[in-house]
């Protein structure tokens, strides 16, 4: 058992953002999905914008977002949140649009639709979760799964016979349509911190209309990963940063 | 830090017991308990009385399940 704390003469200094719903998720404990989630209920508690914000949700391991958010959401087929996105902020331009997708579905069947909309330059927030994996399907080999990692489809291994892992801050931030692109990550508390900032600068930028905002999450999967929550977050370290290294790669 | 200047209240039935907010507490203060919650999972609790409310567990948690109370400054007179 635990031991038990008066908190007679402490406030709260943290508590469940209210832009989270009630439901209990299905991400499996400690996925990074989790954590990025409740920062982007954070920001949109602090901006005050939960009743003027609209979520596109993807296919992938997220594809439930909608039930996690208490916003209006948008389910889209797989790979076509930034097309939905774009309509969405054209008929509703004072509405913070944002999708939420993974690599699979931003990078792999989407990267047409996420390049076109950053190459017209949609004023919207793509926050892009970068776990090397298709975590949904089983552990399927990405865009984004690194050279040498075991995925189920390649169990010896990636090799550049299945391309080399896509990039996609440096791909994106050459379109002149794009505002602000930044790599960041989950797997520490200051990284954390530094991911809600970036969240926060990209929906701000939402009120200026002055193009795209990227930011890609660089998260765990542990489950697929076949590791611990601790593992998984050291691999980022050990192996996905020196990879997507972490930073502002644009910011207009 | 003196002891008892903070405390972590932990929503029991939503933790999964993935142990980040454990390994993030600067002053070791939270572990998975040997109890489990209602879906088998040793939750996270205070387990010494030395949390500062710094807030670090409650930024790593994925599920956000964490409340994070602090010490009230005293009023400037
Ligand atoms: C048109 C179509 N093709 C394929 C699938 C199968 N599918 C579902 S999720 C997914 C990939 C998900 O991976 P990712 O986007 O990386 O998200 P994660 O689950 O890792 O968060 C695939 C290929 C599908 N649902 N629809
Ligand atoms: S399969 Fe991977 S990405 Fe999906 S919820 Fe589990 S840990 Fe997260």
């Amino acid at each position: 058992m635990g031991i038990e704390v008066s908190l007679e003469g402490k406030e709260i200094v943290y508590k469940r953002p209210k832009a989270l719903t009630d439901a209990v998720t299905h991400y499996c404990p400690g996925c990074g999905h989790g954590t990025a989630h409740r920062l982007i209920a954070e920001i949109v508690d602090e901006l005050g914008i939960q009743g003027t914000t609209v979520g596109v949700a993807p296919v992938g391991c997220s594809v439930f977002a909608y039930n996690y958010f208490d916003l209006d959401m948008q389910q889209a087929a797989h790979g076509r949140a930034c097309a939905v996105a774009t309509a969405l902020k054209r008929l509703m331009p004072d509405k913070y649009v944002f999708t939420y997708q993974g690599d699979g579905d931003l990078a792999g069947i989407g990267g047409n639709e996420t390049l076109h909309a950053c190459n017209r330059g949609e004023n919207i927030t793509i926050v892009f979760i970068n776990n090397a994996i298709y975590g949904m399907t089983g552990g399927q080999m990405a865009p984004t799964t690194l050279i040498g990692q075991k995925t189920t489809t390649s169990p010896y291994g990636r090799t550049t016979n299945e391309g080399n892992p896509i990039r996609m801050c440096e791909l994106i931030t050459t379109l002149p349509g794009v505002r602000y692109v930044e790599r960041v990550a989950v797997n520490t508390a200051p990284r954390v911190r530094k991911a809600k900032a970036a969240l926060l600068k990209a929906f701000k930028n939402q009120q200026e209309n002055k193009g795209t905002s990227f930011i890609e999450i660089v998260s765990n999967c542990p489950s697929n990963w076949k590791m611990t929550p601790l593992a998984s977050n050291k691999w980022i370290d050990d192996a996905m940063i020196p990879y997507f290294p972490l930073g502002v790669f644009k910011d207009q | 830090m003196a002891k008892g200047l903070g405390a972590v209240v932990v929503d029991i039935p939503r933790c999964k017991g993935c142990s980040l907010c454990v390994a993030a507490c600067p002053t070791k203060t939270l572990a998975l308990s040997r109890n489990i919650n209602q879906k088998g999972f040793n939750y996270a609790e205070m387990a010494e009385d030395t949390c500062t409310g710094c807030g670090i567990c409650s930024t790593m948690c994925p599920d956000a399940v964490l409340t994070v109370y602090r010490a009230k400054k005293p009023k400037a007179e």
